[in-house]
């Protein structure tokens, strides 16, 4: 029996972290069935999820014969690495020192790269290249994706709710795709990430220290307040990143 | 071949976003790590300097990132 409120942060954390990467990899699938339609387009996606499934159905097993305080401290450490990478760009992205990620300008990039290829090639290998490309999108986006459910799922057994999560995510990205029929540009892609940045941070330190033998105070709730705190401390690298801009602009 | 290239490199570039941030998160851990281990520091004291020390890696990468960028 699933504890669901204490398998809320996982869920969520899986959910909102599925959402930027569903949305990246259907802009691409979007721009492949626009150019060479849908045929192409769903087979290399369907491929690609047959691949990451085949991952999770591989790696699944192989975690349970982990003892439970190593994988805590091996996917802790990952989720720090992966969770402060992301927190480290949204926030650098937020301040305007680097620039925000574009569905609009990457579907434009994709559809003119498959529309050289398809100008100059046959239509099968014209086809085969746009599921490929579909099939890359998904794949790469993907990992990300399966990364995610097994990291924040893995270390209390919730690895199916944060899975759950994951197929929500795409499921209304597909059902809003599917709706307007254009790249999904309007999601606040970069507040997404800094939150999703924030959970995966504080997973991360949860899940670290416990697989080095902390106790934290609180159990389950710490998570609460590394989040907090980690939220605090992004909006602080903000504010941080355009004070050292403009110091040395002046 | 293409394919296998693309896939290591986003495994790799989701762990290293940025290898002074990766080296810095890992030393912090290790210092952690240390601390209780080698030590025998309580447990709890070991989990402050994580989490410190990873909320001090943050703000330090992203001071170093803008103002590398501003140059």
């Amino acid at each position: 029996m699933i504890d669901w409120p204490s398998a809320a942060p996982a869920v969520g954390a899986a959910f909102l972290a599925s959402l930027v990467e569903v949305v990246e990899a259907f802009t691409i699938v979007l721009a492949v069935a626009t150019l060479r339609g849908w045929r192409p387009a769903l087979s290399g996606a369907a491929a690609a999820l047959g691949v990451l499934a085949a991952i999770v159905v591989l790696l699944g097993p192989l975690l349970d014969r982990v003892p439970l305080h190593l994988l805590q401290l091996v996917v802790g450490v990952l989720l720090l690495l992966f969770g402060l990478g992301w927190l480290r760009k949204a926030a650098l992205r937020a301040a305007g020192i680097i620039p925000l990620h574009d569905e609009q300008a990457i579907y434009e990039r994709e559809t003119a790269s498959l529309g050289a290829v398809s100008g100059t090639t046959r239509v099968a290998a014209a086809n085969w290249i746009a599921g490929m490309a579909a099939f890359k999108a998904v794949l790469l986006e993907g990992l990300e994706v399966v990364f995610i459910v097994i990291a924040v799922g893995a270390g209390r057994g919730l690895i199916w709710p944060a899975g759950l999560g994951a197929l929500a995510a795409c499921a209304l990205v597909l059902c809003v795709g599917a709706a307007v029929h254009r790249p999904l540009s309007q999601v606040p892609e970069n507040t997404l990430k800094f939150g999703v940045g924030v959970m995966l941070a504080a997973f991360g330190v949860f899940w670290t220290g416990e697989g080095l033998g902390v106790d934290w105070p609180g159990q389950d709730f710490a998570l609460l307040g590394f989040a907090a705190l980690f939220l605090a401390g992004g909006l602080y690298a903000v504010r941080l990143a355009r004070r050292t801009r403009r110091e040395i602009a002046a | 071949m293409s394919l296998v290239k693309a896939v290591v490199r986003e495994l790799v570039g989701m762990f290293v976003a940025d290898l002074g941030l990766t080296l810095a998160l890992l030393a912090v851990v290790a210092g952690a790590a240390g601390m209780i281990d080698l030590l025998s520091a309580p447990p709890l004291a070991g989990g402050v300097l994580l989490t410190v020390g990873t909320l001090a890696v943050l703000l330090l990468s992203v001071r170093s990132a803008a103002a590398r960028r501003a140059h």
